[in-house]
């Protein structure tokens, strides 16, 4: 490891979703007036601009909708890293979030499979969602 | 019929500075040299410029780039902005300088962009500013790099229709060729779709060579209204259509990676210059990476969805397929200096509109795209131009 990572500066809006991370726990904004379930964690909801909303715990599995493995790093901090996957996940719940994908190598990585988060403390204060794949990981179209 | 600014508004000027690495100069200099040479292009006298734009510099420090410019140049215009919607600004600034023509907040206005992302930045500070750009907690922390943002499209396109590395790769040799037309082009030495795929992965599925330039360079352009273009000497280039889309800015908002907003902003490109795709001669658009043109020349009408591989692949890209795009070589081999990348390919659009690309002239060119995106689709900007006011 050279140097420092970037660590999210965490605010009022996504307290909540850090604080959850940070003791194991996806939350996941729903909307009690449209029912609509966003990422990332907003004051207001995204669909309806209605400010009644609720976080909920998620289940932490989903799809890998896209993924891109990095082999030359954005910066030196992630130069030992490489080669990492990066995944967009489409959450059981609906919404879609970025991460990378952890205990798979590069090449076994493919569009529908299912994977779950794993919880990365990297800090004393901040813990990273990552995922790995679902222990019987079927593909899906 | 909605109020339009359809043939209203005319592209009189266009000035280029050298390109690739051309060390020693500022981001300044850039935006102003390209300037000056517009202006005696256009045959205009700077005391005649009451409006000026411009984009972004990566390596210059001014929060008012378009004002700092404007002082270089010695004019104090009464219209001016700096615009930030990343690779997409090109073709926005075109529409944004003829919306203010059209409405009477300026009479003539020099669209400039330049910067030395080559020579004035290390390539760590260079990548570091597109890294600091993303979002500080739901993408940095993850290593997300902008052209992973458009790797992740690309995939998913592949998965999604089949496409393949090798139709990827076409799209760079392509551009290639192109470049070799085009005088003063950065990259212009042969390859090959094996040289493509033979070379460094960055992001898969993107090597090397399937990722665009750094370089130094500008680009400028003057506009006036289609009245006053009629007393200069240059032969007028008419702005016939613009269209934006602005869908998402986390590419993990994205309703879609295949489908993007470059449908929303060429469909009202389309519509308000009365035209169709098939009625287009020649194309620029924003090659920033291969898969970025495979998926635009589905969205911008020009085949489609799902058969951009295959289209590229059978040389409808290139000179006597269906539609030559980029014959200066693009953001792959001709130059790309940053938010100044997607304005040469407006250059480029207009000199074929004037019968002017010498050695790569597109015959009896009269109506031409350019299109221009930033951030993995986020933004979509699209002009129609074409050599006679009602298209």
């Amino acid at each position: 490891m050279s140097g420092a990572k970037p660590l999210p500066p965490v605010d009022d809006d996504t307290r909540a979703w850090w604080e959850g991370l940070h003791r194991g726990v996806l939350l996941l904004q729903h909307c009690r007036a449209c029912g609509s379930v966003q990422v990332y964690q907003r004051a207001m909801c995204g669909c309806c601009l209605g400010g009644d909303l609720e976080h909920r715990e998620a289940s932490g599995e989903g799809t890998i909708y896209s993924f891109s493995t990095v082999y030359r790093p954005p910066s030196a901090e992630f130069k030992d890293d490489v080669p990492y996957t990066v995944v967009l996940v489409e959450l059981s719940e609906g919404p879609r979030m970025l991460s990378t994908l952890v205990d798979m190598a590069p090449d076994a990585v493919r569009i529908g499979q299912r994977v779950q988060i794993v919880y990365d403390r990297v800090t004393e204060a901040i813990t990273l969602p990552r995922f790995r794949p679902l222990a019987s990981s079927a593909t899906t179209p | 019929m909605a109020r339009s600014l359809s043939g209203e508004v005319a592209i009189v000027g266009v000035g280029e500075t050298p390109v690739g690495k051309v060390p020693g100069k500022s981001a300044l200099w850039f935006n102003a040299e390209a300037t000056r040479v517009a202006l005696r292009d256009a045959g205009l006298d700077k005391s005649q410029v009451d409006g000026l734009l411009t984009g972004t510099s990566f390596v210059a420090p001014f929060h008012r780039m378009s004002v700092a410019v404007s002082e270089y140049l010695g004019i104090q215009p009464t219209f001016s902005n700096t615009l930030e919607v990343s690779g997409a600004t090109a073709a926005a600034s075109i529409g944004l300088a003829a919306a203010a023509i059209h409405s009477g907040l300026a009479e003539a206005v020099v669209v400039c962009c330049g910067d030395n992302m080559l020579s004035g930045m290390t390539r760590d500070r260079a990548v570091q500013a597109l890294v600091s750009s993303r979002d500080p907690q739901y993408e940095a922390p993850f290593g997300l790099l902008v052209p992973t943002t458009f790797a992740l499209t690309a995939q998913r396109h592949m998965h999604e229709y089949g496409t393949t590395p090798e139709q990827l790769a076409q799209v760079a040799v392509t551009m290639r060729e192109h470049a070799r037309r085009a005088p003063g082009a950065q990259m212009t030495a042969p390859i090959t779709v094996a040289d493509v795929l033979a070379s460094k992965m960055v992001t898969t599925p993107y090597h090397v060579l399937d990722c665009s330039l750094v370089s130094d360079g500008g680009v400028a352009f003057v506009l006036t209204s289609a009245e006053r273009a009629r007393d200069f000497r240059t032969k007028p280039v008419y702005v016939l259509g613009a269209g934006e889309s602005y869908s998402q800015e986390h590419i993990f908002c994205a309703e879609s990676l295949t489908t993007t907003g470059a449908r929303i902003s060429s469909e009202r490109a389309y519509r308000m210059a009365g035209l169709r795709p098939a009625d287009m001669d020649v194309a620029g658009i924003y090659d920033c990476f291969t898969g970025t043109v495979v998926t635009m020349v589905e969205d911008l009408g020009f085949c489609a969805k799902g058969e951009g591989g295959p289209f590229v692949a059978a040389g409808e890209i290139t000179f006597g397929g269906r539609i030559p795009t980029n014959t200066h070589g693009g953001l792959l081999s001709y130059a790309h200096p940053g938010i100044p990348g997607g304005f040469f390919h407006i250059a480029e659009v207009v000199r074929q509109l004037r019968g002017e690309a010498h050695g790569r002239q597109v015959a009896g060119a009269r109506l031409g795209l350019v299109h221009s995106l930033g951030g993995g689709f986020a933004t979509n900007a699209t002009i129609v131009l074409g050599t006679e006011r009602n298209g």
